[in-house]
């Protein structure tokens, strides 16, 4: 039996090789260089003589940008963070009551966490997208572990698959957030990936989707967004969503949920999370990340939760002890603070009830601006059609822009979007919708 | 569908039960004994008097602080963190008036405690750095060699520990470290070192420096206890500094958890010592790209607490003060128990007790002397003997006491 340690630092190291091709000769494991690490003051080089400057991360390397421009006109549609009307960001009420409740709380303590996380919070968070009644639930087939944020769940989960799963290879979708071929190449799987997005349609490309996933070999693990997919906002439909999970059943895809918009994409809770619950309701097993950092607004708090669906409560024990050997050389155990608030809102029927009114307030925000910008560009009669506008969901809008119209918009109007022509509607207002919708229309009239 | 074909289905059916961590479930098997004498010896989190977990006071105001600013958010932090946090980090471990800082030739970024701040250093070296072979101490922290091989990074070991005196082996050592080969990165616990709580000496420190910078070894600092060993947030960062005074490069991993008390909130930090401002400029733009693929950018609360308390004048003097009481209740369980083991009479030198430093001592009991421990007495503790000093009270010594002196006379 191979190395179950060593096997996937191994393809670690030789993907990270890839991962930085051509930007480093140090990668070449065969060249001892001879610098030299002396410290005495006389030596000059430094062992870190060779290190190439990395590109900016190109998401938030959009924040960078906005930053550094003066305009009082300027629009950060980059990262998906949400803001309010008034363009600001926004602490969710009934976080801010849990979060007193919790630091007022005199009897509590910040010891370590278990490493698989807050219990409670775990539970909850299983309940929260799997369905109270789920019977993989009470069949305690489901272990859920906290992890940190969205990514933080992929990551761990991509690390555990490349361990114990017998197939290495992960097909996302294309496009998809940009973070994730990175996230699972470092876990040490092999990313390829399926059509979805469709530039001529603005939509779902699902003929090339069910002819990708058909040929991909059996076992292989298949990337999907739960719901309001990033970056383009287009979702298959229900019936679609029910032939992708039959074409996947058949040839034994195992499927690794992302779900960072549950609530957040149409403003209900069940609804969002539908996608999953048909695969978990046909008995099989799949994967699920969870994040919390949209839908209850704890971005900088990261708050996730992995959960792996199995065939039995057996094999769901002994998966959680090997996500345990997983974590805890990554960092040990988890942040105690957001997995609490998260806890204390969950449990509590009042605490709950407010928060899914919060939330319903931010997706009809969105879904607001949606029409709003669409209406505008209607009646500026800017050429195109625009209705994918409303059609796509969630927080982004990929808007066909191509990326010399989005260097036009930055440059003569101030709007920064990340350069595949997404949007985030979440930092739209009222306010700004006419100097957007003016911005757009220059640019498909002015660039071609 | 019955339960044994259910399991013969699951794509996961060969995945093999893996072992209860050998730290953490000390406190696993302590919670499941029903006896009221029982005593948790096993993991490093500081206790009172009365055997409880303590908050620190500069923490609570801090967090209370934090949590009634109305102008607070929780947007994301930047990939490397909260930038005061990381500041006032490299200052609180390299003194206000390090040259490296002055000299910005220092990049910190925020990480997940002393475990994040590791393996983020870690794999940043596995990719970057040209020998990909880490030196650990023997013994060490359980969790290092697996947290250095998930990295990308080679574990081999250099002698540390002499059973025989309970001190350092420090000829060994020295012999281990120069037959390395150049290059080589090399562990070093900056104080307090876990689990033996056996320090070098000042003189000891220089010539492992004047050794290492000989070699081209490159240092690689644990720091988990600055302030927390002596009482002294100086004096426990003595050996960091003396590596870096040379004008050489260097890596430490910060955690928060024992001297803030910030346990489960995960605060720590990851400084590398560059040659150049320029170096440390793309040094930084590369933990970047092992950061945003782990977990993106970290937490934010932790962080906010620690810097509030370090740039504000009070509440670092309050800290101090907080931070001293602590280190001194572990020296205090330290004379104590030695004490109570000389009143005894129990067979053998204990005077190890007072030497080591930190919140651990390596007793020298052995596997079946622990195992007896456990049974007879209801004392937890990890199976190389090792017990935290931190979970003792002057209530609890006695026990303890009695619990060592029929181990050692009836056990081999």
């Amino acid at each position: 039996m191979h190395s179950v340690i060593a096997s996937p630092a191994d393809r670690r190291l030789s993907a990270l090789i890839r991962h930085l091709e051509g930007s480093s000769n140090a990668m070449d494991s065969d060249t001892i260089t001879a610098s030299p690490a002396s410290g005495f003051p006389g030596a000059r080089n430094s062992v870190f003589e060779h290190v190439v400057r990395g590109p900016e991360d190109p998401i938030l390397g959009v924040t960078v940008a906005y930053n550094k421009d003066s305009s009082p006109l300027k629009l950060n549609l980059g990262v998906g963070a949400y803001r309010t009307e008034e363009g600001k960001p926004l602490v969710l009420n009934v976080v801010r009551r849990a979060e007193q409740m919790l630091v007022n709380d005199s009897s509590r303590v910040k010891e370590y966490l278990p490493i698989v996380g807050l219990a409670d919070f775990n539970k909850l968070s299983a309940k929260l997208i799997l369905g109270a009644d789920s019977p993989a639930i009470q069949d305690n087939r489901v272990t859920t572990v906290q992890c940190l944020s969205g990514t933080g769940s992929l990551r761990v989960g991509g690390e555990f698959l490349a361990r114990h799963y017998h197939q290495r290879t992960i097909y996302i979708p294309l496009p998809t957030w940009g973070n994730h071929p990175k996230v699972f190449t470092l876990a040490g799987l092999s990313v390829k990936t399926y059509r979805y997005y469709d530039p001529v349609t603005r939509g779902l490309n699902f003929q090339g989707l069910l002819e990708d996933l058909g040929s991909a070999p059996s076992g292989a693990i298949v990337l999907l967004h739960a719901c309001a997919h990033n970056p383009t906002g287009v979702d298959p439909t229900p019936q679609q969503w029910e032939q992708i999970r039959q074409l996947m059943r058949s040839k034994a895809l195992l499927p690794f949920f992302d779900s960072a918009y549950q609530g957040f994409a149409s403003g209900n809770l069940d609804a969002d999370a539908h996608s999953i619950r048909l695969f978990v309701a046909d008995g099989g097993e799949c994967i699920v990340a969870q994040s919390y950092a949209k839908n209850m607004g704890l971005y900088g708090e990261r708050v996730g939760a992995l959960s792996i669906v199995c065939k039995s409560a057996d094999v769901a024990s002994r998966v959680e002890s090997q996500l345990k050997l997983v974590i805890r050389p990554m960092y040990s155990n988890p942040p105690i603070h957001g997995a609490s608030i998260v806890a204390t809102i969950l449990k509590d029927k009042n605490m709950f009830q407010e928060w899914t009114i919060e939330l319903k307030a931010m997706a009809d925000r969105i879904i607001n601006m949606r029409q709003q910008l669409f209406d505008a560009l209607s009646t500026r009669g800017t050429p195109g059609d625009w209705s994918h506008i409303i059609k796509q969901i969630g927080m982004f809008t990929f808007t066909g822009l191509n990326s010399e119209q989005v260097a036009f918009m930055t440059k003569e109007y101030h709007i920064y979007m990340t350069s595949d022509g997404r949007i985030s509607m979440a930092g739209l207002s009222s306010r700004t919708v006419p100097h957007l919708a003016d911005a757009i229309h220059a640019a498909v009239t002015r660039v071609v």
